[in-house]
């Protein structure tokens, strides 16, 4: 689980240029994190890409959050 | 309906002899070129293999950080943000800041930003962009397509991204002419204050089809010049009986543009006023001039009377001259004949013998040349006209730039599909 958050909150530094310590489980990427729409299809991918699992369309929208984001991830891997 | 009169009060120049317009003019009137042989993707299989490249601080193309004059794109957009937009949009958002900061306009309040409007286009738009999203869909399918693959490409995101970062609310327009892009968005975006749609256009073009695709595509139509791959200065030479095709160029030129009574209410520096605006179609081939010039002839015979001027009147023209074997000598022709005997008093040179053919950004480029002439009484010379192929009575300005005290300049621009723009500017 923590691996799957460091991950996550390496690429979610990257891609929305935010500080490291605002990337907590609960901060959300539109509201806290400044993200618009493209960048969360785009936050996405490159979780699909770190992770080489596939999030289906309908499953991204219920991606809110950096903690659903982990979540996700970590149960795809956990199968 | 009386026309208001339109001013230029800003500059902007992304261009191969470097940025900034005080910069780029003192290279350009010193006789300096901008073209060098491609570094930055393989040319070894391709027929043309030089170009008139940016100078970027990020290394690419040979450039480095302490170049006088270099372009940092990091000084634009961050890195992030950078990795969204195709390079046109990069140059022309730069172009456009320049613009914008020597014309020292502010908006006074939200009635003033939404009068305030941004017209620039692109001949090609964003070619690497779609090049490289080809090869990513065709890989690895369309999952792995980036969300910004279209917003980067768009040609009118250069007015979009100029628009949401100086809050220009106005109208948010776009060219697509191919090299008279830059020449028509400064033409249209004038007559957009003249008829009172807005008070203030951010105008001009932007390019960067400097790449494999772009020199492929134009290597096809056999239109660039193969035969100076090793001696990448000597390759732009209109009106040289050597000329062998235009060298392609890449950046930007933006202008201010701003309805006369309210640039002289602020004080602003007025660099010119646009006087005249011509348009016409060749209906005659989709790249090839039509052979008696009739094209470009009507373009400025049109520029002329909307300004309300003789050919006499024009005292130095800024030649679309791409130094294509048909091209600069039926130009030349079509000149001759609207100037008549005015021609012999006439300077007429082409700068993309310096930077070469900047194609949508080359007719915003060359115009802010022409404004800067008439400023400083300096036409820019014509670089490699060492042995013109056909004699003329206009001075061409080879090798060396001409001191001529000017009132009245023209600027031409004419693109494939048959399409020419000419623009006046007169001292306001």
């Amino acid at each position: 689980m923590s691996d799957v958050f460091e991950r996550v909150k390496k690429i979610v530094v990257e891609h929305l240029d935010v500080e490291e310590d605002k990337v907590v489980e609960k901060a959300a990427f539109i509201d806290d994190l400044g993200a618009d729409s493209l960048d969360n299809v785009e936050l996405v991918m490159a979780f699909e890409e770190e992770f080489d699992v596939e999030i289906p369309d309908d499953a991204a929208e219920t991606i809110q959050t950096v903690g659903d984001a982990v979540k996700f991830i970590s149960e795809k891997l956990g199968k | 309906m009386s026309r208001r009169r339109v001013v230029v009060t800003g500059l902007g120049l992304v261009t191969p002899l470097g940025c900034g317009v005080g910069h780029v003019w003192s290279r350009l009137t010193a006789g300096h070129s901008g073209l060098a042989r491609i570094g930055h993707f393989d040319v070894s299989d391709l027929s043309s293999q030089v170009a008139g490249i940016v100078p970027r601080a990020d290394g690419r193309a040979g450039g480095s950080p302490d170049m006088a004059g270099v372009f940092d794109p990091d000084a634009v957009l961050p890195a992030r943000e950078q990795k969204r937009i195709d390079d046109f949009i990069l140059y022309g958002i730069a172009a456009a800041d320049e613009a914008l900061k020597s014309s020292g306009w502010e908006p006074a309040d939200d009635a003033a930003r939404e009068r305030a409007g941004v017209l620039i286009g692109s001949g090609i738009g964003g070619l690497e962009t779609i090049y490289e999203a080809s090869i990513t869909l065709h890989e690895r399918g369309p999952r792995k397509l980036s969300p910004f693959v279209i917003p980067a490409m768009l040609i009118n995101l250069v007015s979009g991204h100029v628009s949401i970062r100086n809050g220009l609310k106005g109208p948010n327009h776009a060219v697509v002419t191919a090299c008279s892009t830059g020449a028509h968005a400064i033409g249209d975006a004038a007559r957009l204050i003249a008829y009172g749609d807005a008070d203030m256009m951010v105008a001009g073009g932007a390019e960067s089809a400097i790449t494999r695709l772009g020199y492929a595509g134009f290597g096809a139509a056999r239109a660039l010049s193969t035969g100076f791959n090793d001696t990448p200065q000597k390759a732009s030479r209109p009106w040289d009986k050597d000329r062998d095709g235009f060298v392609m160029g890449e950046g930007a030129g933006v202008v201010v543009l701003e309805e006369y009574e309210a640039a002289k209410a602020r004080g602003a520096t007025i660099y010119a006023e646009v006087a005249g605006y011509g348009l016409s179609g060749d209906a005659y081939h989709i790249t090839a001039p039509s052979e008696d010039g009739d094209g470009g002839f009507r373009a400025m015979r049109a520029a002329l009377a909307s300004a309300g001027m003789a050919p006499g009147d024009i005292g130095y023209v800024n030649a679309h001259g791409t130094s294509t074997p048909k091209g600069d000598e039926i130009e030349l022709g079509a000149v001759e004949r609207l100037f008549g005997p005015a021609a012999s008093d006439l300077v007429m040179s082409s700068t993309k013998s310096s930077v070469g053919h900047l194609l949508g950004a080359a007719g915003a480029v060359e115009a802010i040349f022409s404004i800067l002439a008439m400023r400083d009484g300096i036409c820019p010379p014509t670089l490699n006209l060492d042995n013109p192929s056909v004699d003329s009575v206009i001075n061409l300005a080879p090798h060396k730039a001409v001191s001529k005290s000017l009132d009245a300049v023209l600027s031409n621009s004419f693109g494939f599909g048959g399409t020419n723009a000419s623009v006046v500017f007169k001292r306001a």
